[in-house]
């Protein structure tokens, strides 16, 4: 890089001597360090930073970083039956065309006015969101289901002023470590128990935890096991009775053809948009909902940007805006609601491509495919000796638990197996349900094709 | 006009600009029944045969009777729709985004986002077998060790979300941390300063903390008799920035660390602002037990409309086993999540962080080195003090707190002058500097400076480009005490027009989405 080493670096253009020296001239300082004034000697960092050497041309930075990358197996190149809060379905090709636009993706906190675009696309994303979901409030979204979840559960505490919540113990693990993070130490976090065969809310566990303390009730709809929770009206019944809110998180994915939880006596729905067009991105690529009726009592405990469409000075224009920016942190520091920041932003508007793309007739299409292929591959798989599933004695979506209990083999072996044949097995559910010895969860969706499902079969047949 | 602006003839102003304008429709004013954007694959023949038509499974209590009202949009007119949209939107690729202060808002290196957009990092899951993602979990481990060394930490977290969510996580930590002294109870007040982001109390308010907010003297610091007087048995610790919001550097950090360590409290650095002090000063040598770093500002991933961000957050050596898990290890051949740590506040987030943005940042810094990082924090801080010099010298607006110091990589200027003259506001000012293309932001609330906007220049434009900028805040100055009229009704070549806030306050008449806009307003509408 020898006729690199007086270089000026692409991305600081300032760093010109002479440009340099004209600015500094203005200043009325002869040297930088001069402006660093007010930092006392014992706090200046002596010496360089121990870094690698850069890579300044770009040409050797692609190559570094590539071939740091080349070491991942993506799921292209396997097979992959991973889903469980991440999971893999068809991106169409505008989705990314929109999300790599210079203005959208290198915007960030502009008026209304110049960033109009901003402001329309994220209320869109809030109205597309409300159809599938049939709610008048969406939030602009935050970061991923685990806060949606908690900020929902302290949105409750507030609104019922109460301090404890239930949450069903087949809720995903990662959620629940979140949830009681978020909650500590001001709401209490306690577990109703679900039905062994069935997988479902064991309603008479919930009944005997019910209390006057209750803020609310959270269930998931697709289970993180996978099942559809039946009882959703009778747990919201429950929960209403005693003066809580009904919580459900939900995959956005299946409301093409399962009823959304506001139909059965939700009062808070969140859930991840991550199904709706974004790609997996090592489960980096989240972004969380969080959705109501448009009442006052609700709005105005979202800790999130709410924006409201309006009109202009002019006859014909639309204009938006911010819905109650005094409930938040940017409105009244520590008087707000929870606290806001960036949020996932880039992500809300591609799912609103997302969904302009797909529609009613796309989303019920989707519902029906993956239900034909999850229960083709729950099929096959159940034909395998020793193989049981689903597990729970229910209706699944596309992710379900596959019992390897009656196989010779742990999961962690077959997983190795597998992988050597190009397949990534399902999650090993062995730490996180121990209850369910031997099991792994499988997700299959509309990227999956039979043969996928049949090589699957074919390679746990000659194992097992 | 009170003095000299140092600005050079040749930058003139886009007198004549005019953002993009499509009045663009709302999505659902698009519906076409039958229209349709994409295609779902069919299912094969033989699955069909095997199950049937999937849904009848359904339980009948759970079944959608009536489809989600979504607009019938074909597929051209979908993009189209987001394009004109985008336009409709000024990204810091397109204008000369210096006027967001706090925000650091600079170049976002492309090739950053074609090697975030290639499959080995897109199509990946997070529960693939560790032998897997050796590539994902290097770049994750590499970020620790150079974050580590730009601030003397001892371990960093790539989990959080965000700088807002890195205090979150940081409030948990020191909660944790106290209930394992016995002391959670007892410790129950947060100290932070009003110059450091509202998320720094608002955030530990989630944990159960009262706040005690303190406020500066005439030299835009807080006096250290204030903080002594704040600090008592019952601190858990103090969150502040440095330099503070108005690019004032505290050079007692030291000591205002050590007050509140004496006193038994843990403290928290919020190093939203760090890119004027990268390589110049750490959060080590300063005395602090934890200290953040938003990835999306200081370290170039771009900021997408408001995220995704990612918020790395780094602690001394006694506080490592709180950090939420898994942490990646490296035993010299392989890279592996470690879910083990004893005191650990559990997960704050699902899988292990915003990996795009983490591997954004970690191009950044390779493409930079220890001494590229070092100079662009010089060049920032170089940059905004000739921002300083010039307004200074801008009839109207003024820089409080000593005239004459230097300031680190932002300033927050006020227009109270300007105001007082002329009536026109800061909002007023910020709308008409959208006529020329450019953004200018007040400041977060409530604002202790009067009429305030706050500027960072970062290391990304160029001498020309900031001379444009001031051209157009000089403009506007001008057209202030000339013609105000035009000023308060701006904009005028923006996409829109003066925009009715009246009824987002009201909760029978704003619309959070097209659905209650029709309800609230759909009527008055066909009249």
């Amino acid at each position: 890089m020898s006729n690199n080493k007086d270089y000026v670096h692409p991305y600081i253009p300032n760093s010109v001597p002479e440009v340099k020296a004209k600015m500094l001239e203005v200043i009325g300082v002869k040297d930088i360090e001069e402006l660093y004034d007010d930092i006392p000697d014992n706090l200046r960092f002596k010496g360089e930073l121990n870094l690698p050497e850069a890579l300044p041309s770009e040409f050797s930075l692609k190559k570094h970083v590539e071939s740091i990358l080349s070491k991942n197996k993506t799921c292209q190149e396997y097979t992959s039956f991973l889903g469980g809060s991440c999971w893999p379905h068809y991106i169409p090709a505008i989705c990314d065309e929109i999300n790599q636009r210079s203005e959208f993706l290198t915007a960030y906190a502009g008026e209304p006015y110049e960033d109009h675009g901003r402001f329309q696309a994220l209320f869109e994303y809030e109205s597309l969101m409300a159809e599938l979901l049939d709610l008048d409030v969406v939030n602009v979204p935050t970061y991923d289901w685990c806060q949606a979840v908690s900020t929902s559960m302290r949105m409750a505490e507030r609104i019922t002023r109460r301090g404890e919540v239930l949450v069903v113990d087949t809720v995903a693990p990662d959620r629940l470590l979140a949830i009681r993070n978020y909650c500590k130490p001001t709401v209490k976090v306690a577990l109703v128990k679900h039905s062994p065969e069935t997988g479902l809310i064991d309603l008479d566990d919930l009944k005997k935890k019910m209390s006057g303390d209750i803020a609310g009730v959270y269930i998931e709809n697709p289970s993180f096991l996978g099942f559809i929770e039946t009882q959703g009206q009778e747990v919201a019944d429950i929960a209403h009775k005693n003066g809580a809110l009904s919580i459900v998180g939900v995959d956005p994915g299946t409301l093409g053809v399962i009823a959304p939880p506001s139909h059965y006596g939700a009062d808070i729905t969140c859930g991840d948009i991550q199904p709706l067009g974004i790609r997996m991105n090592y489960g980096g690529a989240l972004a969380g909902f969080i959705a109501t009726r448009d009442e006052e009592k609700f709005v105005m405990e979202y800790p999130s940007r709410l924006f409201g469409i309006s009109k202009t000075a002019v006859d014909g224009e639309w204009g938006f805006g911010d819905v109650a920016y005094d409930r938040t942190s940017f409105g009244v520091r520590e008087k707000g609601k929870e606290f806001i920041g960036t949020g996932t932003a880039l992500w809300g508007i591609t799912a609103a491509v997302y969904l302009s793309l797909m529609g009613p007739r796309g989303m019920k299409d989707l519902g029906k495919h993956i239900m034909q292929k999850s229960q083709y591959a729950i099929k096959k798989l159940s034909q395998i000796k020793g193989v049981k599933t689903p597990r729970f004695q229910s209706v699944h979506f596309k992710d379900f638990v596959v019992d390897f209990n009656d196989t010779p083999k742990p999961v962690s072996e077959i997983n190795r197996f597998l992988l050597d044949k190009g397949i990534f097995g399902g999650r090993d559910l062995s730490r996180d349900f121990p209850e369910l010895g031997q099991s792994a969860l499988y997700c299959v969706t509309e990227v999956h094709s039979q043969d996928d499902i049949d090589t699957l079969v074919e390679v746990l047949n000659e194992y097992l | 006009m009170k003095g000299k602006i140092y600005v050079e003839e040749k930058y003139k102003l886009r007198e004549n600009f005019h953002q993009a304008k499509w009045d663009e429709p709302v999505i659902f004013e698009l519906h076409t029944p039958g229209e349709r954007g994409i295609l779902v694959p069919e299912v094969e023949p033989a699955i069909e045969e095997a199950v049937g038509d999937g849904v009848s499974a359904i339980p009948n209590n759970m079944v959608r009777k009536k489809g989600p009202a979504l607009p019938e949009v074909s597929q051209m007119r979908v993009l189209k729709h987001f394009l004109r949209m985008s336009q409709q939107c000024l990204g810091a690729d397109l204008n000369i985004d210096i006027g967001q202060g706090t925000c650091t808002v600079k170049y976002n290196p492309k090739i950053n986002e074609i090697l975030a957009g290639l499959p080995a990092a897109t199509e990946l899951h997070p529960w693939q077998d560790e032998s897997t993602v050796q590539g994902a979990l290097e770049i994750i481990y590499k970020m620790d060790q150079f974050l580590r060394e730009i601030s003397g930490m001892d371990r960093f977290t790539l989990q959080p979300s965000s700088g807002s969510h890195a205090i979150l996580v940081m409030a948990s930590m020191l909660h944790a941390y106290h209930e394992s002294r016995g002391e959670a109870e007892k410790r129950d007040e947060l100290i932070t300063t009003i110059f450091s982001h509202p998320s720094d109390p608002a955030a530990a308010v989630v944990k159960g903390y009262k706040v005690i907010t303190l406020y500066p003297g005439e030299d835009g610091l807080v006096n250290i008799e204030a903080l002594k007087a704040a600090v008592s048995d019952r601190t858990a610790g103090l969150f502040i920035t440095n330099p503070e919001d108005t690019g004032i550097f505290n050079p007692k950090i030291a000591e205002f660390t050590r007050i509140v360590r004496e006193a038994g409290g843990l403290c928290g650095y919020d190093q939203a602002n760090a890119n004027g002090i990268l390589g110049i000063t750490r959060a080590r040598e300063a005395g602090f037990d934890f200290c953040f770093f938003n990835l999306h500002k200081t370290f170039s991933a771009p900021h997408g409309c408001g995220g995704p961000g990612a918020g790395a957050l780094g602690v001394t050596k006694d506080l490592i086993d709180f950090l939420p898990v898994p942490v990646v290890d490296f035993d010299g051949e392989k890279y592996s999540l470690n879910d083990d740590l004893p005191h650990t506040i559990g997960k704050t987030r699902g899988f292990y962080g915003v990996f795009p943005v983490i591997l954004k940042a970690y191009a950044w810094i390779m493409s930079l080195g220890g001494k590229g990082l070092k100079e662009v924090a010089r060049v920032a801080v170089m940059n905004n003090n000739y921002i300083l010099e010039n307004i200074k010298n801008l009839k109207g607006a003024a820089s409080p707190y000593p005239a004459g110091k230097h300031r680190i990589e932002q300033v927050r200027y006020t227009w109270e002058t300007l105001t007082r003259d002329t009536g026109v506001t800061t909002e007023d000012v910020t709308n008409r500097m959208v006529d020329f293309g450019f953004h200018l932001w007040a400041s977060h609330h409530p604002f202790v400076v009067p009429q305030p906007f706050t500027i960072e220049p970062t290391e990304s434009y160029s001498k020309d480009e900031i001379d444009e900028y001031l051209e157009g805040l000089k403009k506007v100055v001008e057209e202030a005490y000339e013609n105000p009229e035009r000023v308060k009704t701006a904009p005028h070549n923006s996409v829109v027009h003066k925009i009715d806030h009246s009824t987002f306050d009201d909760p029978k008449k704003w619309a959070i989405t097209w659905r209650a806009y029709l309800k609230k307003h759909g009527q008055e509408d066909k009249k």
